[in-house]
């Protein structure tokens, strides 16, 4: 019954989102506001259906209702409850439900919040948003509905896949999904624009919160996969250059570009064309994303089913909505005027010369990912483009980037002062040479690039520190006018400095571990040791420890500090999960601060040795915490109340007037 | 500085970042690709020693030796030619005689291949596309493979 519930609810919303897709826009061209006006109250009750539809789904799964082809499929009553709750998303249909509800639930927010939205902006925006809605929800109704019934319901389920049996799963896909959907707003504001012919600066305003939250979930969501990736699989890495991760990462770059394009068109009205053709590509590339994920063209466990229907619907979604909002650009985007002249060394600049770098780099990610389809299609050929491809690529046009970010908040608008920001810079440039000189003076054998990198972390740190310190003239006035000044500061501004910070710390993670990790293999028996870096790992033995729907083959190892210091106990182990005949590696991880030992075990060898893989891994934890620290400079950035007001209005526009930066 | 120069630092930026991606992509495509083989293209294209490619197949059934320091020796095979393989270190979850595989590494002087990465590349019904395709079109390829959802997923492929 509820599965059927749930069936209708999405039936009735497809029919919603039909008319959503059609009325407003009728009506904007007929200056109808009724028309118009019924964009909001369908945006809303397609939300309330789907998330209905998809509530319908979770209580199928929590209460492990076997009837259900797809709880059937994959879950299991021995699962834990997050896990049945998980498993909502851990197969093709239901992470499509997941898309499709929050793609209506943006739809729902913007019809709710959006309150500053011109109105015939907003009625086109969510008529285009519905045109999404509508195509996804066909996919799922034609091609993979979750509600099928079993005629014989079995007693029990075959389980979820066993790596996804982790609470990162509760995460991640929410979180990236965010990301990717949150562009789909920006997408319709921009479909919505050129549908108009009209676009300003307050555009950018309007479009920037959306920018923001759907970058934000989508760092966090990056970064949540990475590390999930890192404990999960057994091998110690956090990026693998793997097609399912570039799949997200050029959706994030194509949106990071868009979050300083869009800066650039809200304050001086310049890069307007520019900036909308980000809005499409940021959510053509998510599109692509879905697209290389869901379809089975990649073999991933993200490629839960290779059904070639859906391949093919989904191919068919990506070619109407990339090829029509591009057609659509292409022949309106004339029409919009450009404005805005700036010096080549200015704010606009950097911002140009991030934007330029920035999809340049996307641009090798998406050719290093798609070329090897390509080839496929046309010769036959397999190949695998792999992280060596990407360093020589995306390394050296990242560089660039990463060197002249400190550069760019500290140049002024319309002429900046390059030699000025530099001597500002000097500071951070001083720590820098001192940490390069250090890692020189400390390190024994490692690259020669690594203190370099460090120092590079360093120099974006500090500078981002160095940017607030200008703003608050900190150490120049008085300690309580600084905080007034600091107070006074835009939340953007913090949330810029937070943003860049983060970076800086995320790269000193990926430096440190790259440059200064280290690995050893062993096969030991009980009693045992293994040394890495300055720790001593005693093997004790094994032994059994049942779990609910699995059953762990542990590995009990003593760490001691070299100097013989009792530090504690990793228990790596080796999951074997019934239902499916599957076993995962659980690694052991002890972090000492910001490092880390990891530890996993292999299968047990005939001679009673088990064979085990220890990393030391310095500083890791810093690559994802960077990644929270970006989060948290976007929700600083969020609240800056300049998007809270919205566009300012002739009557308040003097008194709401915010300090210029 | 005019209105025009402007444009032009603008538009020449452009193309001169566009330049050096382009420049460095085929650069490194010339460098960093690695092509995929099954053991009856090792046979064909005579591969040169040290060439890295990545060699995919089925493990054959009763070769897989493990000697000291976490050496292993196996043949990889695709129904109608084998390939001698060697590794050191510890083997990805799935790998089990009978299932496939794809290795990465060079040959050396003598035939063997030296890999360096076994990769555990596979969806839930276990099967590596590639090695898959493979043995379709060695004409080996059992419909029962992709039924064979027993076995566990592990390596640097998500």
């Amino acid at each position: 019954m509820i599965a059927e519930l749930g069936h209708y609810a999405l039936m009735l919303a497809l029919g919603l989102s039909l008319i959503q897709s059609v009325m407003p826009i009728v009506g904007t061209r007929n200056n109808d506001a009724v028309l118009m006006s019924m964009a909001v109250p369908t945006a809303l009750a397609q939300f309330a259906f789907v998330a209905i539809s998809f509530l319908a789904l979770a209580t199928c799964y929590v209460t492990s209702d076997f009837s259900v082809l797809n709880v059937y499929e994959n879950s299991n009553s021995a699962m834990p409850l997050l896990y049945r709750l998980t498993s909502v998303w851990g197969n093709h249909e239901g992470s499509m439900m997941l898309w499709v509800s929050i793609l209506t639930l943006f739809g729902a927010l913007v019809a709710v919040f959006g309150v500053n939205l011109p109105i015939k902006l907003k009625a086109n925006a969510l008529a285009v948003q519905a045109w999404i809605a509508a195509a996804f929800e066909l996919f799922i109704l034609a091609t993979s509905n979750p509600f099928l019934r079993i005629a014989n319901a079995p007693f029990e389920g075959r389980d979820l896949n066993p790596v996804l049996q982790d609470p990162g799963l509760a995460f991640h896909p929410p979180f990236l999904y965010l990301g990717y959907v949150g562009f789909s707003i920006v997408f319709s504001l921009a479909i919505a624009a050129l549908l108009e012919g009209r676009i300003d600066a307050a555009w950018a305003r309007f479009a920037r919160p959306w920018v923001l939250g759907a970058w934000m979930c989508l760092t966090l969501g990056i970064a949540g996969g990475s590390y999930w990736a890192y404990y999960e699989l057994g091998w110690g890495g956090f990026w693998f250059w793997d097609p399912v991760e570039n799949a997200s990462l050029m959706p994030w770059l194509a949106g990071t570009a868009l979050l300083h394009s869009a800066v650039v068109m809200e304050k001086r009205g310049a890069l307007k064309v520019w900036t909308i053709l980000l809005a499409i590509v940021a959510f053509s590339l998510s599109l692509i994303g879905t697209f290389l994920v869901r379809s089975g063209v990649l073999t991933s466990v993200h490629a839960f089913a290779n059904d070639p229907t859906r391949g093919i619907f989904i191919l068919a979604i990506l070619v109407c909505f990339i090829g029509g909002a591009l057609a659509l650009y292409a022949w309106r985007a004339p029409l919009l005027k450009q404005g805005g002249l700036f010096a080549p060394i200015s704010r606009e600049g950097a911002l140009v010369f991030n934007n330029l770098f920035l999809t340049s780099a996307c641009a090798t990610v998406f050719v290093g990912t798609l070329y090897p389809l390509a080839l496929e299609a046309l010769t036959g050929d397999k190949i695998s483009v792999g992280p060596p491809f990407f360093n020589l690529t995306f390394g050296p046009l990242f560089l660039p980037l990463l060197v002249a970010m400190p550069f760019g908040p500290l140049l002024g608008w319309k002429r900046g002062d390059l030699l000025a920001a530099a001597q500002r810079l000097l500071a951070a440039a001083v720590l820098a040479a001192l940490a390069i000189a250090g890692g020189f003076a400390l390190q024994h054998g490692g690259p020669v690039l690594a203190p370099f990198g460090v120092g590079l972390a360093i120099f974006i740190m500090a500078g981002a520190l160095v940017d607030l310190a200008e703003r608050t003239m900190f150490l120049r006035i008085p300690p309580a006018a600084m905080m007034r000044r600091a107070i006074g500061l835009p939340r953007s501004a913090w949330g810029a400095a937070f943003a860049h910070f983060g970076i800086g710390v995320t790269l000193m993670g990926i430096v440190a571990v790259t440059a200064w990790g280290s690995e050893r293999i062993a096969a030991l028996k009980p009693g045992g040791t293994i040394d890495i870096a300055h720790f001593r790992l005693t093997f004790d033995g094994t032994f059994v420890r049942p779990g609910p729907n699995y059953s762990d083959l542990v590995g009990r190892f003593t760490v001691f500090r070299a100097g013989g210091e009792l530090l504690g106990a990793m228990e790596p182990s080796r999951r074997t999960f019934p239902a499916r005949n599957m076993a995962t590696t659980e690694a052991a991880l002890m972090t000492r601060r910001l490092n880390q030992v990891y530890l996993s075990l292999g299968d047990p060898n005939p001679d009673g040795s088990v064979p085990v893989r220890l990393y030391f891994k310095p500083l890791v934890l810093m690559i994802w915490l960077g990644a929270v620290i970006m989060f948290i400079g976007g929700a600083l950035s969020l609240s800056d109340r300049r998007l809270r007001i919205g566009a300012p209005r002739p009557a308040k526009a003097a008194a709401l007037q915010v300090p210029a930066e | 500085m005019t209105r025009k120069q402007r444009r032009l630092t603008l538009i020449g930026g452009g193309i001169g970042v566009l330049a050096i991606a382009v420049a460095l992509m085929l650069n490194a495509f010339r460098d960093s690709i690695v092509f995929f083989n099954s053991p009856t293209d090792v046979v064909e294209k005579h591969i040169a020693p040290g060439t890295r490619i990545r060699l995919g197949g089925l493990v054959k059934t009763g070769t897989l030796v493990r000697g000291d320091h976490m050496n292993v020796r196996f043949d990889v095979t695709d129904g109608s030619h084998e390939t001698k393989v060697a590794y050191q270190g510890v083997l990805p979850d799935l790998f089990r005689e009978g299932q496939g595989v794809v290795a990465e590494g060079a040959f050396d002087g003598t035939g063997l291949f030296n890999a360096d990465t076994i990769l555990a590349k596979h969806d839930e019904t276990y099967m590596p596309k590639e090695v898959a395709d493979a043995l379709k079109k060695s004409g080996h390829w059992k419909d029962g493979y992709a039924q064979r959802a027993a076995m566990p997923v592990g390596g640097p492929n998500k």
